[in-house]
């Protein structure tokens, strides 16, 4: 065992570590959102996500056609992508809670659940459809933005590339704003309200519908960003790529204390630093016994630890009160 | 009164069906009978690019060799099936192929772990598989009687490949990824072994199934800063991987198998594989003399280059047409025994060379190749330059 290694490593993997984890935590709000409002896992949110990462990847690909991603500087383009990607995958949730989930809003706790998994297997085939009739392609690639691929030293085995601090940056920026806008803001009020008490929400005059719209539009909205920062992060996306990802981020939110804003940063946190540092120490510590292979099952295994001692998560569940 | 009317309706459903059924029968009486040749390769999903290429490989053969049959009163026919690159479809699949009588070859699959428990179900009823791409060694030595491949193996591709980075590269550590499929992890580990047995220091060997997340891999690849790593899988894992090596300043030179051979590899990871090798037990099909008039063909008919597996695939065709005339001397449809014995004794000059099997189904003498990645364009794949050029003997089954 290389000790001196596996100290030089350890700043790099943390930072892995913190990057992984604000992704996860950016998509957890989604289902977190969801669930404070409707107690409803809203499994087609992995569809959301990556919806807002394609969309991402055609507009970047429109523009370099066009000619036009050099002739712009990184920063609007990255704007522009994140808000197109947020309003598709937004829209995209809210339409989705339409047709799909309010017809079923009184039936028993497991039907909307059922559809929302065919709402994701429905989504996700049909990106898959759309990309191969416009673009005969599986896997899309984020064009390089070689500006965010600069790497900044901060010591001399260390470095940053600029993309993942954006990624840290818009983060900490969006999570933030959520929860500003959740506990500050009337609007928010009228989310807490309906999360506490449907009905009594109703009667003080909260349209109810428009809320839990609201709530789709912010989780997807969210989602998308998400969507967006993974592309340029990890440039490769599939229209299956959400499905992992989507599922760790779930993990995330119930590790946090599902339907708990912060909870849901907290245990997306924990999930990728468990996850980047399983996947670079594990065959190190292990002699090569267990590869980084392990690295889910390792995550997973300290994740059903702590659901023992805290079954509501770390920062507690936020559930309404029943009367 | 309902039920009657949907009884009538029913009956003249029925009558009318029974009267456009003589309508198709003369042109079928004519002939005497249709053969058709199965594919299976992953049609849809992440190596869809290879997959295609065994279809339409196969589908050109069809069309150039099938001349002999079709005078002796055969319908020749391709029925291609889609694997997914998973071994529960590819599975599936076959017992659908074994039970339509009328398929007397399957050309097939990309991939091994779908190949291996796939050939299981075909053997049940001997039909014949010749397979253009599946290196793993197992695929053959279960011998078989009617599995074959006219492409290398990767118990030779492993050590082809640590021998070029000994000698040629003369890299002095290599960490090995893989992808933890029977394909993936079985080349990785031929080239571990060999690379140990030559001196060179194995900094690492880690499986994965990731996708899109290479961080915590890379950042203790780049501490040990290898000077070569070897990925064992396929481009569409193999491509992200070295990308993000790339952004992460690593400065390793990359190397992987065969399965890095598509234009694909360079479409997702650019710039950051040009210079990369990869070793190929199937020559691009611009390095074989003969496959000239083949590029031709397919790209008048398919209007694209041919992938690489395109040209196994043809010559794969080509050979099961010649094994289905041998036994169908006499004009009656053979048997799958009669065309899976007729394999084996099949000579063809094919455009990746001469091909005979030995008794377990591999290729007398394969063709071993490694390459280096000459642009960032997925354009000029072809273009790739042929470093090294090896023909080697099929090493006997050890047992």
């Amino acid at each position: 065992m290389d000790l001196q290694l596996l100290v030089t490593i350890f700043p790099q993997v943390l930072l892995d570590g913190i990057l992984l984890g604000f992704m996860y935590a950016l998509i957890a709000l989604g289902y977190t959102m969801v669930y404070g409002v409707l107690e409803f896992i809203n499994f087609a949110h992995s569809e959301i996500f990556i919806v807002g990462a394609f969309v991402g990847v055609e507009i970047l690909l429109g523009l370099k056609s066009a000619g036009l991603l050099e002739a712009i500087p990184w920063l609007p383009v990255l704007l522009l992508v994140l808000v197109a990607g947020m309003a598709a995958s937004g829209l995209l949730a809210v339409s989705i809670e339409r047709i799909a989930y309010r017809p079923l809003r009184h039936a028993p706790r497991l039907i909307p659940l059922i559809s929302a998994i065919g709402v994701s297997f429905f989504l996700q085939d049909a990106i898959r459809l759309f990309e191969s009739i416009w673009r005969n392609a599986f896997n899309l690639v984020y064009p390089t933005l070689d500006v965010l691929n600069r790497r900044y030293d901060l010591t001399s085995t260390i470095d940053i590339p600029l993309k993942s601090v954006v990624v840290i940056a818009a983060a900490l920026l969006m999570l933030w704003a959520l929860w500003a806008l959740v506990n500050r803001t009337k609007i928010g009020t009228a989310i807490r309200a309906v999360a506490e008490d449907q009905a009594a929400a109703s009667l003080m005059g909260i349209n109810v519908n428009r809320i839990i719209s609201l709530t789709f539009l912010i989780g997807g909205a969210m989602g998308g960003a998400a969507g967006v920062l993974f592309g340029v992060q990890y440039s490769l996306v599939n229209p299956y790529t959400g499905f992992i990802p989507g599922l760790k981020a779930f993990t995330a939110a119930v590790l946090g204390g599902i339907g708990n804003i912060p909870g849901a940063m907290v245990g997306g946190l924990v999930l990728g630093l468990l996850e980047a540092f399983a996947a670079s120490y594990l065959s190190l510590l292990t002699g090569g016994a267990f590869g980084a292979e392990y690295k889910d099952i390792f995550a997973f295994s300290v994740l059903i630890l702590i659901l023992i001692f805290r079954p509501k998560g770390l920062l507690g569940e936020v559930v309404r009160e029943r009367a | 009164m309902k039920h009657v009317t949907l009884r009538g309706g029913l009956v003249l459903a029925l009558a009318l069906a029974v009267a456009l059924l003589p309508g198709a029968s003369p042109i079928e009486a004519q002939g005497k009978g249709t053969i058709k040749i199965a594919t299976q390769s992953p049609l849809s999903g992440g190596q869809a690019a290879l997959g295609e290429g065994i279809k339409l490989g196969t589908q050109l053969a069809i069309d150039k060799f099938k001349g002999n049959l079709e005078k002796a009163g055969f319908k020749v026919e391709l029925v291609p099936f889609d694997d997914q690159a998973k071994p529960d479809v590819g599975v599936a699949n076959a017992k659908n192929i074994i039970a339509d009588k009328d398929i007397l070859a399957v050309i097939g699959h990309l991939n091994s772990g779908v190949a291996i428990p796939s050939s299981e179900v075909y053997k049940e009823t001997n039909l014949t598989m010749i397979s253009p791409a599946n290196t793993n060694p197992t695929v053959t030595d279960r011998g078989y009687g009617n599995v074959n491949r006219v492409c290398g193996r990767d118990d030779v591709q492993g050590v082809v490949g640590s021998e070029f980075a000994a000698g040629t590269v003369k890299a002095k550590s290599v960490y090995i990824v893989h992808d933890k499929t029977t394909y993936g992890q079985g080349v990785a580990e031929f080239f571990r072994d060999d690379a140990k047995k030559k001196g060179l220091n194995v900094a690492g060997f880690e499986g994965t199934e990731e996708k899109s997340n290479f961080d915590p891999i890379l950042t203790p690849i780049k501490a040990k800063n290898p000077s070569l790593i070897y990925f064992g899988g396929i481009y569409d894992q193999g491509a992200p991987f070295f990308k993000q090596a790339s952004e992460k300043g690593i400065k390793a030179k990359f190397m992987g198998p065969d399965g890095m051979d598509s234009s694909d590899l360079t479409k997702i990871a650019g710039k950051a594989v040009v210079g990369m090798y990869y070793t190929s037990a199937a020559g691009p099909a611009s390095a074989l003399t003969g496959a000239k008039g083949f590029v031709d063909d397919y790209k008048k008919k398919f209007s694209k280059n041919p992938e690489p597996y395109a040209a196994e695939a043809y010559d794969a065709t080509a050979i099961a047409l010649k094994a289905i005339e041998a036994a169908a001397k006499g004009g009656k449809l053979p048997s799958r025994e009669a065309v899976s014995a007729a394999v084996r004794q099949v000579k063809h000059k094919g455009i990746t060379g001469e091909i005979e099997f030995d008794g377990k189904g591999d290729r007398k003498k394969a063709l071993y190749f490694v390459l280096q990645v000459a642009s960032d364009n997925p354009e000029k794949w072809g273009e790739n330059k042929i470093v090294k050029q090896l023909t080697i003997a099929a090493p006997s089954a050890k047992k």
